[in-house]
């Protein structure tokens, strides 16, 4: 199997670059914490609303810097349906589905999480600037769905 | 020292079964009618399409008995899975009864029986959308619930491509017997590659809608394991993208050389590529999953690093392609660096259709390695981002080739010829199709970037600031995307009506009537290893990939499941 | 073109060319994207 001088340039300059970019991201994920959402926790869809933590949705301070929300996604809507966070701290998201599969979305952030059912997804996140951001459901869940949506008030601390 | 040459006009018999130079009456037949079904389901999808935009811009109601998303599953189904399958069925039809020569009675049986059984899932999978039961999209994720019956057409469509793909190998298998020893016609070996692929990749759907969907949405068990369920749908769902676009790679690397005047430029690569296809192209599926808990990120990652390696045939097939054109340029007699551009045949429309489809594919794949990126994901995932990279992946490069392959696979089948009204009409009609194109897939790309999503009927988030920076601007504005829609429509009804042309009205063609042929370049296999052709190990190497890449990950879905999801009907 | 049997020998400095084209405009574009994530 023969390559002409130029095909192997080319394949050569092609892994490179690939190689590249696959080690950006690789070393920016796991050196930096900047996995993707996730998470290996799981929970009885069933029994989401008397499932630690989600029996008591909403924002959570954990220490000085670290602020938890959690939050229950269901057909058309989010509960609790009002966030408020301060910007400049690191938020996890916790998010899980009393029905169907939903996506927790934040357009214009890092947050595009999808909430499946008996999982439980997790993301970290600072918001750099305070304001009102949208929050919206972009995964499919039946006839309601682009009405699925809320707010997360992110305010100065 | 094997010299194979594809079977044409020009080309000696080389090898020693006797072969007919045409595909035989049996198979024209066959092909016709999986084109004509293909096409059927392309006009109802475009219709969708069409609707689709508008209501994304409120500028239609449905009817009550109707709604968006009916309209969308439609879409994706008649359009992605449908149109494709069923022109690919023909291409690879006509191509291997050309190149192996004619079906025998048992091979073309067992054709028609795949197709009948893949058209009635069809057709049964469009009435259970319609009236209303399977409001799923064509991924049908659970939990939602469709009735029993739509998991069961999906399911015959699945076993109806099986038989096809099954009697095609079978034809090749006798073939190979009637010719120890010799490597087979690139056609044939690229076809088998594809259906290798294909078969592998859909056990994981079979599975997924056998023993999970069906006894679900029956009620025979209360719940399904909905991670799995995904992930076995995935398993099939990236590779199936693959089998939409090696058909086109067929295409580009077989009929391009033919038109230019000219060879394959490395046979032996060109079957490497192909293999390498079948390695890399199902152990990737995660790739969808990227933002959704259940999977490590260890093995996320893992299928990230494989996603890349399937980049490298693609490479390969870009250099190939781009050196094919300039030997042919060169030996028109074409100088400097980039002389051959010109020698290049753009009057005739079987090329120019199938360059501007590797055009569009420069972006849409540099748009998949994009959406591959691991943590990027999270910026494109489920935006309308998604939907322009499709659109200029299996939308216009896949799509488009099949518009370029059908200007001469309908005359040679049909033994008509295009003439120069038609030929016009086709140029029209592949121009406009790419500059709708450009506006549509543009306008999405931007707006997936501002965050509109995709799957979504028009909707003002409570008039929310961020909403309205998706009707501002001229690509950041779902209006362009309804702009380049409707000139997609106009374009896909010329081409209804050309390939109603091509198939009633255009006069008879003559003997040597380079329109009503099947172009399908020599391949010089004589420098070509043996054991490329050896499937057992690529088959093996395609399973110890795939074992690797999912045995942890499935496992532990199942050992280590949450309790199941009961079915909802969201609709 | 020295020989036209063999394609491997051929002048391909033109194909280079628009190969290499092609993988600084995926580059281009890839680092766009990611430039537009990081800034997130
Ligand atoms: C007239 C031409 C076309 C128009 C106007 C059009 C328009 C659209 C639009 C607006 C969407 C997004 C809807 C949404 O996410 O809310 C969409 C989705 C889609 N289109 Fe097209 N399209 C056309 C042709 C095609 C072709 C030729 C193919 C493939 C061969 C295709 C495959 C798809 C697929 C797979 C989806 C995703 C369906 C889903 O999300 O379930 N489209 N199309
Ligand atoms: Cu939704
Ligand atoms: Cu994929």
């Amino acid at each position: 199997m023969h390559l002409h001088k130029f095909e192997k340039i080319w394949l050569i300059f092609g892994i490179a670059m690939l190689a590249v970019f696959l080690g950006i991201v690789g070393v920016q994920a796991f050196t930096q914490g900047q996995t993707p959402a996730g998470g290996m926790k799981k929970i009885d869809p069933e029994k989401v609303d008397v499932t630690a933590p989600f029996d008591d949705p909403g924002v959570h301070q954990i220490d000085d810097d670290t602020y938890e929300v959690v939050i229950k996604a269901m057909a058309y809507g989010y509960e609790p349906s009002e966030i408020k966070v301060p910007a400049g701290k690191e938020i996890i998201f916790k998010v899980t589905s009393k029905d169907v599969i939903h996506s927790f979305t934040i357009p214009n952030t890092k947050v595009n999480m999808m909430v499946v059912p008996g999982q439980i997804n997790e993301k970290r996140y600072t918001f750099n600037e305070p304001g009102t951001f949208l929050i919206l459901c972009n995964e499919y869940c039946g006839t309601g769905h682009h009405f699925m949506h809320t707010e997360i008030e992110v305010v100065e601390e | 020292m094997i010299l194979h040459s594809e079977r044409g006009p020009l080309a000696g018999r080389r090898t020693s079964s006797a072969v007919a130079a045409t595909a035989s009456a049996s198979e024209r037949k066959l092909a016709l009618w999986n084109i004509g079904f293909a096409y059927t389901a392309f006009l109802i999808g475009t219709l969708c399409g069409l609707i689709q935009v508008f209501m994304r811009n409120e500028m239609i109601e449905l009817p009550a008995w109707l709604d968006y998303y009916q309209v969308l599953t439609v879409h994706g189904v008649t359009l992605a899975l449908v149109y494709t399958t069923f022109f690919i069925y023909a291409f690879l039809i006509t191509g291997m009864s050309r190149s192996l020569g004619s079906f025998g009675p048992k091979v073309a049986r067992w054709s028609w029986i795949g197709f009948f059984v893949a058209a009635a899932g069809t057709v049964w999978a469009t009435i259970e959308i319609l009236s209303g039961r399977a409001s799923v999209l064509y991924t049908f994720y659970a939990p939602l619930k469709a009735s029993g019956w739509f998991y069961v057409s999906l399911a015959l469509l699945i076993i109806g491509t099986w038989i096809i793909s099954f009697a095609l190998i079978a034809h090749y298998v006798k073939w190979r017997k009637a010719n120890p020893g010799v490597l087979s016609p690139l056609f044939a070996f690229m076809t088998i590659s594809t259906l290798a692929m294909w078969i592998i990749a859909c056990l994981g759907v079979v599975a997924a809608v056998v023993f999970m969907y069906i006894p679900w949405a029956f009620g025979w068990v209360d719940t399904i394991n909905v991670e799995l369920s995904r992930t076995l749908f995935w398993f099939f769902g990236h590779p199936l993208v693959y089998f939409w676009l090696l058909p086109a790679y067929m295409a580009w690397y077989l009929v391009v050389p033919k038109l230019l005047g000219t060879k394959v430029f490395s046979d032996s690569l060109a079957r490497l590529s192909f293999l390498l296809f079948i390695l890399f192209s199902i152990p990737v599926g995660l790739h969808h999953q990227l933002t959704e808990p259940g999977v490590a990120d260890f093995w996320k990652f893992l299928q990230v690093t494989l996603t890349f390696m399937v980049v490298i045939p693609t490479l390969m097939t870009a250099f190939s392609l781009f050196a094919t054109f300039e030997i042919s340029g060169r030996q028109k007699g074409a100088k400097g660096l980039f002389g051959w551009v010109g020698k290049l045949p753009w009057n005739d429309i079987r090329f120019t259709s199938l360059f501007i489809s590797m055009v569009f594919f420069i972006p849409g794949g540099a748009g998949g390695i994009i959406n591959t990126s691991f943590q990027l994901n999270e910026l494109v995932h489920n935006t309308l981002w998604v939907v322009g990279h499709f659109h200029i992946t299996v939308g216009t490069p896949v799509a488009m080739t099949f518009m370029g392959i059908s200007f001469w696979l309908i005359p040679y089948l049909t033994g008509r010829t295009l003439t120069k009204t038609t030929k016009n009409l086709a140029f029209v009609q592949i121009i406009s199709w790419s500059v709708g194109m450009l506006f549509m897939s543009t306008a999405q790309h931007v707006l997936g970037l501002l965050g509109a999503p995709r799957r979504t009927q028009h909707s003002n988030y409570s008039d929310h600031p961020t909403v309205l920076g998706w009707f501002d601007g001229f690509f950041s504005n779902t209006s362009t995307l309804a702009l380049g829609g409707i000139i997609l429509f106009f374009s896909a009804m010329l081409l209804m009506v050309i390939v109603f042309r091509l198939w009633l009205i255009e006069p008879r063609s003559e003997k040597g009537d380079l329109y009503a042929e099947f172009p399908i370049a020599e391949s010089d296999a004589s420098a070509t290893p043996r054991w490329l052709e050896n499937w057992w190990i690529w088959i093996g190497i395609a399973v110890a990939l795939i074992l690797l890449a999912y045995t942890f990950p499935i496992t532990h879905m199942i050992q280590d499941a949450p309790p199941g999801s009961k079915g909802f009907i969201n609709w | 073109m020295k020989n036209k049997k063999n394609p491997h020998e051929a002048d391909l400095r033109g194909t280079l060319i628009s190969v290499l084209t092609v993988g600084i405009l995926i580059a281009v574009m890839w680092f766009a994207v990611y430039a537009m994530y990081v800034a997130l």
